[in-house]
């Protein structure tokens, strides 16, 4: 056969084996075999040494010509070939879109953690800083500072876990039953500094434990203290407060009360979160909830505390923060917060 | 403490205003009002109907024609015609066959609905007309129990002969109980008398006087020495005042109806006239009385009765009225006579001179005591009565006279006694007036509104304080019963609450904020929270009281117990043994959540931020010392399947060491410290012994972290599977954090693609990857930028007692491609290090 012959052989070859290739890898062995650098047609290119001169010009450029046609046969096919495998790619690939996901593990922060962060972030728009203050306290921090002396019937207001020392210890100690010590150690230590801090944390109280009471439960107290601060400013600021925790448009309505850390002392409420004044189980038919207790702090306090009563004022405040999100979530029970059943909390 | 509205009504005339109103105005001035039960009235558990029950008349009784234990009464309504009642009540059993008789009685048509008075409980019912025995009934005569007034079922209720008939009974016998909730020691509001003065304050109202002036009404007058007693205070500290009346001749029987009811609307038992009387005297003006029978009394001399009010001796000993036993401490106050103690002063008397139905004579005491005292009797012998209550909140000794007169004066005239007219009287402890310097530019000072020195004025007078207004500076003088108002302040509260909150602006404070400083240390936990929970872990919050014995349980038996910091913190009176320490680990915690949660879930994951507690040092007051510390401590723990079940292939194997230690890795790199930790061996009773690291930080120990010793696993009955748990100390990590925060700076970011290969190194067994990893990152520094150990492998292809490590190494530089040169020396600086170092050797 003579080198043309040759020539028109492979391509007849080439062109009748590319048919038969339908897959990548057929196509990328055809490429090799026809058009590679030891591919047939490189091969027999090669060959135009053995022609004779004036043939060699025609020869190469049929060979040329050969090598584009299967160049573009290849190209075409391969196309094609991707085509296909695609679209049964995609025919055969498609899964269930309804079958679940593979699970990740989500965490969540506890439902104390979270109402905390949200009366820090209130009050640090209104200017108050966090102060913390120990669990175990002195006797004389948790009430005789606060003007509630020993055997004070005031005393009666707060069920005490006493720790057990020495007997006629100088520094009885008890576990704090209310956030209120903290205002006498925020105050001297920034006395005679204007102060304005919020006291959270744990207390404790000797009660039995029932769906509505906790031995130990979190308080947030607040305390203001400068040259010009009023009732006022105590009730607005609670009005600001209910605003942003319980909802825009909060009405508070305010009731005499009695604190010995504080005077005068009010009661701040706010219109029921749950019937919107209307009356319901949740606020006892009156329309109204408790959310705090205040007042302006007692000259003696403010005298324990550093600062001079006739110069200085201030009051003070103190939230609850299991209830608040008792009311908002329908929790029933307060044993859940410290009972810490996963499925309760990771509904939060 | 329950107050009818119908008694308040005497002394402060409210008919015209609204209940509702009127709880309002209470509850905003400071009078707490819990609730309020209706009786008769809408809204009442049983509304009695204006037309269908009535008060009437029981004119006559006649036998029933024909059955024995029922009579016919005829009663006048107020209708046309008398109607004829058929009833078996027996008091009119008692009088069949009189006639002309005026019995008022509670009379109720049918339809009326009532209580049945012959069942259990209150099962209302309606009444109907019904034939018994052959005679129409179409009506009846009512007992408390079936009016809702009582629970027993006894006699019908006879009203006071002066009761209208025909008239709807609600309007004589209806009621609005107001039941208070007054917070703080305010003795002046434990009273009906007390409440009506501050409703009179605040609606501007007259009060009546009437229940102040029986002394003058019985013209009595005192002495220090009484013939029919010899009285004699010992301990005038805790006795600021004793008044002993004397009533002869009484006679001892029910008290009226309406007493009687009053009583019970106020939540006592009526009991006889006379212990009732002091008792609605008490309710009435808050003086607490004990009548005892004077014939029981002995003397020091043969001649007369003593009363000695004297401190007990230490060990002394008396049964009270419940029949009880007690024995005293050298601190109680008692009431003696001339042969021992007759009543435990203002908490209970003695049974032995209790009033009895024969008794004749009475001494009324009225007395005065320490209001500190009395809560520290009550506290130690768990006698908590009324008297005490009322003691314990501060009462005006002023009223004792009037109250021993007001009780005198009702026993007179209920119980036909005859009043003598001297009373003794000691007042050791006469208190001064009180007066208060006051400036009304205080109230605007502190309330932010302006009420005027006018205003102001009329309101403390209101509230009976005497005002002397003259220019800026007042005087003004207490009334002897506010024992609560002692300053200025205290006058400004009166003025606030009397003027009305309601009426106050709202303003936010003026001043400029103070300075501003961070809280690192909350904002340290709290970003730490956040990092944990971002890594799948749940937060708990569990109790700081806990059982001391979990420290033991942590602790398998014969190991070497688990050292604590400090010594525990314990209470004196825990509530329960399982709460009597303060925690000085968090690790019971989060075992006893994991116990509890397991129950019904098969993969825990939590942590607990939080202090432990343990006493260091002594506690100092003047140094605001507690001596008990108080660091942060960080748990978590971890147990169940690494994943959930799913539709595909899960790694259900248990979570375990290294599934902690790559949760805490990532907090630990978020926080900068990764590098900065030593991790080595660690020796904690609690762990696994050979599954347990102890973490260094900067040379302190962090804490440990590990699986739960299959024994401690046990002691808290948790199942047998891996639990893996830590406790460090966070105040250390986040003060360390804090530390190398400043120190912390952008690494490069390469844009050209790093060179990896993989190096296995051979090393001894003992060798610590950590360190190995560490010391290549280091030889290699900066450009080895990764040593991924990717594999451990022991086996046939290394000499025994050696480990091969196999680490993923990346170079990469931040300027430029690196050329294998650079590759070939890196690499051998790295196989030179950890040959010196740990006797590697390249893995063939
Ligand atoms: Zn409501």
């Amino acid at each position: 056969m003579s080198p043309f012959d040759e020539l028109e052989q492979v391509r007849a070859d080439a062109l009748d084996a590319l048919t038969a290739c339908t897959t990548l890898p057929a196509l990328a062995a055809w490429e090799k075999q026809y058009l590679g650098r030891k591919g047939q047609l490189t091969r027999l290119t090669r060959a135009v040494g053995t022609l004779p001169k004036e043939e060699r010009p025609t020869f190469g450029k049929r060979a040329n010509a050969i090598k584009q046609e299967l160049t573009a046969a290849h190209e075409a096919r391969l196309a094609q070939v991707k085509q296909e495998a695609l679209s049964k790619d995609l025919a055969q690939g498609a899964v269930d879109v309804t079958l679940p996901g593979r699970p990740v593990a989500l965490g969540h922060l506890h439902l104390t953690t979270q109402t905390l962060r949200q009366l820090y972030a209130i009050f640090a728009q209104m200017g108050f800083e966090v102060y913390e203050a120990p669990d175990v306290e002195l006797e004389a921090y948790n009430f005789d500072l606060l003007n509630i002396p020993a055997y004070h019937p005031a005393r009666d207001m707060w069920d005490t876990f006493w720790v057990r020392d020495e007997p006629h210890s100088e520094a009885r100690r008890l576990l704090r039953t209310h956030t209120s010590p903290g205002q006498i150690r925020a105050m001297r230590e920034r006395a005679p500094q204007p102060l304005r801090v919020i006291l959270p944390g744990k207390v404790y109280r000797y009660e039995q434990i029932t769906t509505r009471s906790e031995h130990q439960f979190y308080q947030v107290e607040g305390l203001a203290v400068g040259r010009t601060i009023t009732m006022t400013d105590l009730i607005g600021t609670m009005h600001q407060f209910a605003e942003l925790f319980y909802g825009a448009g909060r009405k508070i309505r305010v009731r005499s009360s009695y604190f010995p850390f504080t005077e005068p002392s009010i009661e701040i409420d706010t219109d029921c979160i749950l019937c919107g004044g209307k009356g319901c189980s949740v606020c006892k038919y009156t329309g109204w909830l408790e959310i705090a207790g205040a007042g302006m702090v007692h000259p003696v306090v403010l005298q324990n505390g550093g600062y001079d009563p006739a110069e200085w004022s201030g009051f003070a405040f103190g939230l609850g923060v299991e209830r608040p999100a008792m009311m908002k979530y329908g929790v029933k029970d307060i044993r859940y917060f410290y009972g810490n059943d996963l499925r309760f909390l990771r509904q939060f | 403490m329950r107050i009818p509205l119908s008694w308040l009504n005497d002394y402060v005339d409210v008919k015209d205003v609204p209940v509702a109103e009127l709880r309002k105005r209470l509850d905003l001035a400071g009078l707490e009002v819990e609730k309020v039960d209706v009786i008769g009235h809408p809204g009442a558990e049983l509304p009695w109907a204006p037309d269908k029950v009535l008060t009437a008349e029981v004119l006559s009784v006649r036998p029933h024609p024909d059955a024995d234990r029922l009579v016919l009464a005829e009663v006048n309504y107020g209708g046309s015609e008398p109607e004829i009642v058929v009833t078996g009540a027996p008091s009119l059993y008692r009088r069949r066959g009189e006639r002309d008789l005026h019995l008022k009685v509670a009379f109720a048509w049918k339809g009326a609905v009532l209580f049945d008075g012959h069942s259990e409980g209150w099962t209302k019912r309606k009444l109907k007309e019904t034939k018994i025995r052959g005679v129409r009934s179409r009506a009846m005569v009512c007992s408390e129990k079936e009016l809702g007034l009582a629970e027993e079922q006894t006699d019908i209720i006879y009203l006071p002969d002066d009761t209208p008939v025909g008239v709807p009974l609600v309007e004589v016998l209806g009621d609005y109980i107001f039941d208070f909730d007054i917070k703080g020691p305010f003795g002046h509001l434990q009273s009906v008398y007390g409440v009506a003065r501050e409703v009179a304050a605040l609606l501007d109202r007259p009060c009546s006087r009437e229940p102040l002036e029986a002394v003058t009404r019985l013209g009595l007058h005192t002495t220090e020495q009484p013939d029919f007693i010899d009285l004699e205070i010992r301990a005038p500290d805790l006795c600021p005042r004793y008044t002993a009346a004397m009533i002869r001749r009484v006679n001892i029987g029910p008290s009226p109806l309406w007493m009687q009811m009053r009583l019970r609307r106020a939540g006592m038992r009526p009991i006889n006239n006379i212990v009732d009387i002091t008792n609605y005297v008490m309710l009435e003006l808050g003086e607490p009385l004990h009548a005892f029978d004077y014939a029981r009394l002995h003397g020091t001399q043969p001649e007369r009765p003593a009363i000695i009010v004297r401190r007990a001796a230490a060990g002394e000993t008396m049964t009270t009225l419940d029949e009880t036993p007690r024995t005293f401490d050298g601190e109680t106050l008692l009431i003696t006579d001339g042969a021992g103690p007759v009543a435990v002063a203002g908490v209970m008397g003695g049974l032995h001179s209790e009033v009895a139905p024969e008794t004749e004579d009475i001494l009324l005491e009225a007395a005065n005591f320490k209001f500190t005292n009395v809560r520290r009797t009550a506290q130690t012998l768990k006698l908590f009565t009324e008297s005490a209550g009322r003691f314990g909140k501060r009462v005006d000794p002023e009223l004792t006279l009037i109250a021993a007169a007001r009780a005198a004066e009702l026993m007179q005239s209920l119980a036909g006694g005859e009043v003598l007219p001297t009373v003794g009287d000691l007042y050791p402890g006469r208190p001064q007036p009180v007066t208060i310097s006051y400036q009304p530019a205080l109230a605007d000072r502190l309330l932010g509104v302006t009420v005027s020195p006018q205003e102001q004025a009329r309101i403390l007078r209101a509230l009976e304080f005497q005002v002397e207004a003259q220019g800026a500076d007042w005087t003004v003088r207490v009334p002897s019963y506010r024992l609560d108002v002692r300053r200025a302040v205290d006058l400004v509260e009166e003025v606030a609450r009397i003027w009305g909150y309601d009426r106050f602006p709202h303003t936010l404070i003026s001043e400029p904020l103070p300075p501003l400083r961070e809280n690192k240390s909350l904002l340290g936990e709290e970003q730490v929270r956040d990092l944990l929970v971002a890594l799948g872990l749940d937060e708990v919050i569990t109790y700081s009281l806990v059982d001391p014995q979990d420290e033991g349980r942590l602790t398998p038996p014969a190991a070497a117990p688990l050292t604590l910091p400090g010594q525990p913190v314990l209470l004196q009176n825990p509530l329960a043994p399982e709460r009597a320490q303060m925690r000085r680990t968090l690790l019971p915690g989060l075992l006893r959540t994991a116990w509890a949660n397991l129950r019904y879930l098969e993969r825990v994951a939590i942590f607990e931020l939080g202090r432990i507690y343990y006493a260091a040092g002594q506690p100092s007051v003047p140094e605001a010392r507690t001596g008990v510390a108080e660091p942060r401590y960080l748990g978590a723990l971890l147990t169940g399947p690494r994943q959930a079940r799913w539709w595909q292939p899960q790694d259900r194997s248990a979570l375990d060491y290294f599934d902690l230690k790559g949760i805490v890795e990532s907090l630990l790199q978020s926080l900068g410290l990764l590098a900065e930790t030593q991790w080595q061996r660690g020796d904690h009773p609690s762990f696994h012994s050979g599954r347990c690291a102890e973490v260094r930080l900067h040379g302190k120990r962090l804490g440990f972290i590990g699986e739960l010793h299959p024994l401690v696993r046990e002691a808290f009955a948790l199942p047998e599977q891996p639990i893996v748990l830590l406790e460090w100390d966070l105040d250390l990590l986040l003060a360390a954090a804090g530390a190398v925060e400043p120190e912390r700076r952008l690494k490069f970011i390469s844009n050209f693609p790093p060179v990896r290969e993989d190096l296995a190194l051979v090393v001894d067994e003992d060798v610590p990857a950590l360190d190995v990893q560490r010391a290549i990152l280091k030889a290699g520094y900066p450009l080895v930028v990764g040593a991924l150990l990717f594999d451990v492998y022991r086996g046939p292809q290394v000499p025994p007692g050696k480990k091969s490590l196999a680490f993923a190494l990346s170079y990469q530089a931040p300027d430029k491609m690196l050329s294998s040169k650079n590759i070939n020396s890196l690499r051998r600086r790295i196989l030179k290090q950890v040959q010196k170092r740990f006797g590697a050797t390249l893995r063939a």
